[in-house]
């Protein structure tokens, strides 16, 4: 039998008091995250704030300054420009200004680009051009989803657990949510509709551990195997550790296969689920139990349900 | 059936033979044609097999204003053929427009006379001054109401006619609420020139050129009241230099582009390049002779969305009905022409909203990532369960093969659309899969640690991780189920996926692993397990 942890006897809720100071620093990185997306200061890709994004492929080497200068010349100084080197690939992202009658301009930049570079052709490989307006749609759909998942976690929990429980688990979902809000804030990382997926995704998901816990911590409170409620927990954990980390391994596992091999567009995709998977397992352990036990007491009043 | 071996094997037997022959025709092109015809397939999304999205923003007040405009200057023809003289013209909103007669009985003559000539708006007395009276026109509400839903309605199907004749596999074309149209035009190449036969209005007019007005005085804006300035553009075959050439013409338009009964595209014989030639129905060809017979010698200007193509001297009365359009075009330009004239103009302007084009070498490329992506993905899960449990491990890799079968053939059996981020979805899964069957085998440890017999100690293992399992597929289950309520195209790609190997992952984790071990057990407990 291979076994990565044996027997541990780890004191988690001992530890409590760390883990609680650095959820709450990552918690309030992703509110102050969130603020800012609202303020119009993160780092939104097209698909929720509108504008431009042009895939183009050279046939030869080309020059960034180059090519930067003719945009700003063209007026679009504010440009994003991103290079994958050996393949001669160009993203270019444009902002909307935010008008609502914003003309497209993905046909006369292209068309200004070939021009300007005739001795270096390119194909011209994706557009997306997106409104103002269907930013703001598809940004209100994101958060009607987001509004969505969330209530209909917490009631499937209220339902399968103790409602304190149940809360705990929500807690510890938005907990690891907020979370990579805040680091994808704090590193400027790309904010996409993808992104969303994968916090929603990352809210399922971490729920699992977090459940697999509580399961254990009801049944060792029906067993009578300890005497405080903290102690019970602990013995919990401890007894679950090995299937907490390696389920989270698994699919740790399918997460990095697909930012290392997955190409650009699954890029900031699989780290946001990357990033969520360590999280969600970290916050499964320090966070979910730790706020049933103070919220509960140390009682060892049998778990509803 | 659960509880007996052969009924189980016998279940997950047929459910193989007919995931295979569900799958096969979306993998291979090597099968025989009854197979391959008769099985719904996997469709590609637009991100893997390129292809243009549009959304599309209908300009219905726009149709308003234009149709409005079109009866202000109608009305005011009319007036005066009728000899009713227009002191002044104003605008009233989008959907009406005054206008003011001298002091006398004008007014009341103009109100009967637009009352019975246009059905459509309301006429109404306005103030009446010592200097005049106004006559008040507005759009009935049912003519604004019958605008609004004929911009959206004829729109799809003036867009999904000339698709159709530009040559698209299975594009979809559907309104979107109120005032939208979504195009999506999958495996199309040539995606600027779509683009721009979609988003054409390709409103044509015929316009007699004034020949009176000066082209100097109207660009400084001083333009005659009946008159407007248009360009006419022309584009030099060599070095592709666009001139624009002003021309003052009469915005009433003598002829419009509904009357058209044909276009195709000619090549003159004197090599000037392609040109579309027009027939008019029996209508439109009864005014085309009238008004060539009335205005021989003078210009008439082709005017296609607010764009002078050519103006011609009318050299003769043209009878036949039908007539040409000249400039230069390529080959294409000229197709696209006569595609969007044949198929008929758009009753609003649309405004691209939204465009998301996909070249098809970045969708192959995107498919051979994915598919890289998704085998390497599986593979290390597999060593890695094989390595950690073991014998276990391999009868949990076992399900997992099942379970990416069972999801693959579930997709093409609803002809699913498979998007790069369903492809994540799919890896996604397969990490979620064998999660599962650790509950399970961490829980048969448990059971063997408590010194139970192998046999007791898996029932037992499947039995108290059942709940767990249950609910871990739940979570994840709700969030998939709501991102494929919200999420769009490829978003709900990965929705699909996602959920459905979660939801396939039930039974190939629960039953597809526990018959190995009850065969196993069958004839002879076993007395240790490699777990």
């Amino acid at each position: 039998m291979i076994e990565l942890v044996k027997n541990t006897k780890i004191d988690f809720m001992g530890l409590k008091k760390y883990a609680f100071s650095f959820s709450a620093m990552l918690v309030i990185l992703g509110i102050v995250g969130t603020v800012q997306i609202y303020r119009g200061k993160a780092n939104l890709g097209i698909d929720l704030a509108g504008g431009t994004e042009i895939q183009v492929k050279f046939q030869k080497p080309f020059a960034m300054d180059r090519i930067r200068a003719l945009l700003a010349k063209a007026g679009h100084g504010d440009a994003t420009l991103q290079q994958v080197s050996g393949e001669n690939i160009l993203f270019l992202k444009l902002r909307a200004l935010g008008k609502q009658d914003e003309k497209m301009v993905a046909d006369p930049v292209v068309t200004l680009l070939r021009q300007s570079l005739p001795d270096n052709p390119f194909v011209v490989e994706s557009v997306s051009e997106i409104g103002p307006a269907i930013g703001h749609k598809l940004r209100k759909d994101a958060e009607l989803a987001m509004l969505v998942s969330a209530l209909a976690i917490i009631l499937y929990l209220a339902w399968r657990f103790e409602f304190k429980f149940g809360v705990a688990a929500a807690i510890a979902t938005f907990h690891d949510i907020f979370s990579i809000v805040g680091i994808f804030w704090v590193l400027g990382i790309e904010m996409d509709l993808l992104f969303i997926t994968a916090l929603l995704t990352i809210g399922g998901y971490s729920l699992t551990d977090t459940v697999v816990v509580f399961d254990r911590i009801r049944e060792n409170i029906r067993l009578r195997k300890k005497v405080t409620f903290s102690e019970t927990i602990n013995l919990s954990v401890n007894e679950v550790l090995s299937r907490t980390i390696v389920t989270s391994m698994t699919v740790f596992i399918a997460v990095v296969t697909l930012l290392v091999f997955g190409g650009l567009v699954l890029h900031n995709f699989a780290l946001a689920l990357a990033m969520g998977i360590v999280v969600g397992t970290y916050s499964s352990v320090f966070v979910a139990s730790p706020v049933v036990a103070i919220w509960r007491g140390e009682k060892m009043t049998e778990v509803k349900r | 059936m659960w509880k007996s071996i052969t009924g189980r094997i016998t279940l997950i037997a047929v459910l193989t033979a007919v995931s295979i022959i569900v799958l096969l025709p979306s993998l291979t092109d090597r099968l025989p044609a009854w197979w391959k015809d008769s099985m719904p397939k996997i469709n590609l999304g637009l991100d893997l097999q390129g292809g243009v999205f549009l959304r599309l923003q209908v300009e219905i007040d726009k149709a308003i204003e234009n149709t409005t405009m079109r009866y202000a200057d109608d009305a005011r023809a009319v007036c005066r053929e009728k000899a009713l003289p227009v002191l002044a013209f104003q605008k009233v909103g989008d959907d009406g427009f005054s206008l003011r007669f001298p002091p006398g009985d004008f007014a009341t003559r103009a109100q009967a006379t637009l009352k019975e000539e246009f059905p459509s708006l309301d006429v109404s007395l306005g103030e009446v001054k010592a200097d005049g009276a106004t006559v008040i026109a507005r759009m009935k509400p049912a003519e604004i109401q019958a605008i609004r839903t004929n911009a959206v309605v004829q729109g799809v199907e003036t867009i999904r006619n000339r698709i159709d004749q530009f040559g698209v596999r299975e594009p979809q074309i559907i309104a979107e609420g109120d005032d939208r149209i979504v195009v999506q035009l999958p495996g199309v190449k040539d995606q600027q020139r779509a683009i721009e036969l979609v988003g054409k209005t390709a409103l044509l007019e015929f316009k007699l050129v004034d020949e009176g007005a000066s082209v100097d005085e109207a660009l400084k804006g001083n333009i005659p009241e009946d008159d407007q300035l248009l360009y006419q553009k022309s584009t030099d075959p060599q070095s592709g230099r666009v001139t624009k050439t002003p021309m003052v013409v009469k915005k009433r338009a003598l002829l419009t582009g509904d009357t058209i009964k044909t276009a195709k595209v000619n090549f003159g014989n004197q090599g000037g390049g392609a040109h579309v030639s027009l027939s008019f129905d029996t209508r439109g060809a009864k005014v085309f002779d009238r008004v060539t017979a009335e205005n021989v010698k003078r210009r008439l200007a082709i005017v296609l969305d607010d764009t002078i193509y050519s103006a011609p001297v009318i050299q003769e009365r043209i009878s036949g009905g039908e007539a040409q359009i000249t400039g230069n075009f390529t080959p294409e330009e000229a197709s696209d022409l006569a595609i969007v004239l044949r198929a008929g103009s758009l009753p609003a302007p649309v405004k691209v909203i939204q465009n998301v084009s996909i070249g098809p070498s970045l969708g192959l490329d995107s498919i051979q990532k994915g598919v890289r992506a998704a085998l390497i993905g599986a593979l290390l899960v597999v060593v890695f369960m094989a390595f950690y449990y073991r014998f276990a491990g391999m009868v949990a890799d076992f399900a997992l093969v099942f379970n990416i079968l069972f999801l693959l053939s579930g997709m093409a059996a609803f002809s699913a659309t498979l998007t790069l981020p369903g492809i994540a979805g799919i890896i996604l899964a397969i990490g979620m899969a064998v999660d599962s069957n650790v509950l399970i085998f961490e829980r048969i440890r448990e059971e063997i640690r408590a010194k139970k017999s192998v046999r007791a100690a898996i029932d037992a293992g499947y039995d108290k991780a059942f709940w767990t399992v249950v609910d871990s597929h739940v979570t994840t289950l709700i969030t998939a189920l709501i991102l494929f309520q919200f999420g769009t195209g490829p978003i709900k790609g990965f929705a699909v996926t996602l959920s459905m190997g979660v939801a396939i992952n039930l039974f190939t984790a629960l039953v597809c692993t526990k018959v190995v071990f009850d065969y196993l057990n069958a004839k002879k407990p076993m007395q240790a397990l490699s777990i």
